[in-house]
């Protein structure tokens, strides 16, 4: 039965609101798939978490044969994590990581967005699909054929690159960066130009008409204009991207096999599976991703913070 | 049954919403198309060849690495250090592909079936699920609806790297690690699909629809399966492929949970094949291949269905 079929009143207006109903038996069969999913593998998790958190493992036995116990140790976990240079400094690695990247990134994606809303592009929707197509490429998949491309010996792009009289190193900390950033890059830049175009087709048209009647050509208009007024667009990918390079984990941890700079806990998450699982510290892994998810939660709620003023 | 081919920009978030995917694009009375562009002032000559060089350049750097999958694929251990990248030698391809089927009695072949049940069956469920409480969300009033709802938008917030490992500790005390279920389960339930699904919802479904539905004696899953679903069908294409990507995607949760190779989603596989390789080249043809083979139903998917997510990444849905 219908929790609402008892309100047969016909509301023709649009904002018409169904009877405030105590709370339909139907309502909770609609939720309960949901909320016992979510409950159970999210909720439940993450309180295990705050829990855990609060613990450490602690060996009973000498030489760690025999068992391990839990001692609850307060925050501990949390002011050693906050010392912690190894963990602190996936943080560095990825502001590092978005330093170099996000303006590349960003900056070529404006511009091929520019030169694809410009009159003189032809072609548009092969080079829309052809920048596009990376991203529908699952992430794995692309790491792994970066790898060999970054691999002397198989990659023909190294072999040009050092025919062009370049030396290849994957070895320092700054090719590190590279190696992921090109990745990256490869793989986000077409949904970013896409992002971007859709913006620049939504600019009225009258705005680049009067630009046009005052006299400003079309690189002008491009940068004094158009770029000016997707700004909103800009910053979002912006934020979106930062968010999403703090959850770097399977394409670094592919790259550490071969790339000596890439650490086993050269970002956060990786931090976190190698405490968790390689040291099996269960306590200090749950501190660490507590605190990382704060910044995360932060920086989200930044991003729809800004999202908001810019789109507003 | 309509044929929207679009999904149009997503009005403003509904009533409490937190992270907001920010309205994009403006009234569609003022799109142009790019007809405009062309109508305008006939750009030089030169600066056309520019334009259109620097387009083509940057297409052929995201289409190179493919290329190259794609001729790997053909060739053996010894023709892939021994030749150019780019030039073809002796065909090997269904060698490889042989091989590759042959190798651990088959598992690769069980390990693409894996991938269609987690991220096929688990994004259609999660569709369904997501679908189901955001029409409760959208369509009725009860009490408590908007903290209930913002209780859901939490878990948008929340890294997998926070729920994965209490998510393995608790599956461990359960038996439900190096389970299917254990990496099937976890990943049904998808707080921003719920909150996607809303807005949809929202802007798709107008409640006297519903309404009239259940005047006509519909009951509230009959108005939910034969009124609101078919309406419904670009959006949930639009869910399931960011569900089916996300699940394809996620790396972390069935490395953690997963020690019997015959469980592993296809990813995960080809990162163990990719890890013997540093001891025994001869894998790497396995792994070239297996990444085209896995690669090839996502592509496909995702292009055969372009109509539907392309219209949502100018709503900043997408990812």
């Amino acid at each position: 039965m219908s929790a609402l079929t008892a309100t047969p009143t016909a509301r023709a207006t649009a904002t018409a609101k169904p009877r405030r109903a105590r709370f339909p038996r139907m309502v909770l069969l609609f939720l309960a798939p949901f909320f016992v999913l979510y409950g159970i593998f999210t909720i439940l998790p993450l309180l295990y978490s705050l829990g855990l958190s609060l613990y450490s493992e602690q060996t009973t036995g000498g030489l760690g044969f025999g068992g391990t116990e839990q001692v609850f140790v307060g925050l501990d976990n949390f002011t050693q994590a906050l010392g912690d240079s190894q963990f602190l400094t996936g943080f560095v690695n990825v502001l590092l990581y978005c330093l170099v990247y996000i303006p590349v990134m960003i900056s070529v994606a404006l511009v091929l967005a520019l030169l694809l809303d410009s009159a003189a592009a032809k072609a548009r929707p092969f080079f829309r699909l052809a920048l596009f197509v990376p991203h529908i490429v699952p992430a794995l998949i692309a790491a792994i054929i970066w790898l060999y491309l970054y691999t002397p010996g198989v990659s023909p792009l190294i072999e040009a690159f050092e025919t062009a009289g370049g030396t290849w190193d994957l070895t320092s900390r700054l090719s590190a960066l590279f190696a992921l950033g090109n990745l990256a890059t490869w793989l986000h830049l077409g949904y970013n130009v896409i992002l971007f175009y859709a913006a620049l087709q939504a600019i009225p048209g009258e705005v680049l008409e009067a630009a046009s009647i005052d006299g400003a050509g079309p690189i002008r208009t491009a940068v004094q204009i158009k770029a000016r007024m997707i700004l909103g667009a800009v910053t979002v990918a912006v934020l979106f991207t930062v968010v999403g390079a703090m959850q770097l984990f399977a394409e670094p941890l592919l790259l550490a096999s071969r790339a000596p700079a890439i650490s086993s806990t050269w970002t956060p998450n990786m931090f976190i599976y190698q405490t968790a699982f390689v040291q099996q510290d269960m306590g200090y892994a749950a501190a660490s991703a507590v605190l990382f998810a704060a910044v995360i939660g932060v920086l989200s709620w930044l991003v729809t913070r800004v999202g908001r003023k810019a789109s507003s | 049954m309509t044929t929207a081919t679009s999904v149009p920009p997503v009005p403003g978030a509904p009533a409490g919403a937190g992270p907001a995917a920010p309205p994009r694009g403006g009234s569609p009375a003022h799109r142009r198309g790019s007809a405009r562009a062309a109508a305008g002032r006939r750009p030089a000559w030169a600066s056309r060849i520019v334009v259109n060089l620097v387009l083509a350049g940057f297409a052929l750097y995201t289409l190179l690495p493919l290329t190259w999958l794609v001729i790997a694929s053909t060739k053996d251990t010894a023709d892939l250090v021994g030749t150019h990248g780019f030039a073809l030698a002796d065909l090997n391809f269904v060698e490889n592909l042989t091989r590759m089927f042959a190798e651990d009695g088959g598992i690769f072949g069980r390990w693409m079936l894996n991938t269609v049940a987690y991220a096929g069956v688990g994004a259609a469920l999660s569709v369904l699920v997501s679908l189901l409480a955001a029409f409760a969300f959208e369509m009725y009033d009860f009490r408590g609806k908007e903290k209930a709802f913002g209780f859901v938008l939490i878990g948008v917030l929340v890294p997998a790297a926070v729920t994965t490992m209490p998510l393995y500790l608790l599956a461990s005390s359960t038996g439900m690690v190096n389970t299917f279920w254990g990496v099937f389960l976890p990943q049904v339930a998808s707080p921003f699909g719920v909150y996607l699904a809303r807005i949809f919802i929202a802007s798709y479904v107008p409640r006297e629809l519903i309404e009239a539905a259940r005047i006509d004696g519909a009951g509230d899953f009959r108005a939910f399966f034969s009124v609101a679903l078919p309406v419904l069908k670009p959006a949930a294409v639009t869910l399931f492929l960011m569900a089916f990507s996300a699940i394809w995607n996620n790396f972390f949760l069935p490395l953690v949970m997963l020690t019997d190779r015959s469980l592993f989603p296809v990813a995960l596989g080809i990162y163990t094949w990719n890890q013997q390789e540093i001891a025994d080249p001869a894998y790497a043809p396995l792994v070239i291949v297996g990444s085209l083979l896995a690669m090839l139903p996502v592509v496909a998917l995702f292009l055969a269905l372009q109509r539907y997510w392309k219209a949502g990444i100018g709503a900043g849905a997408l990812k």
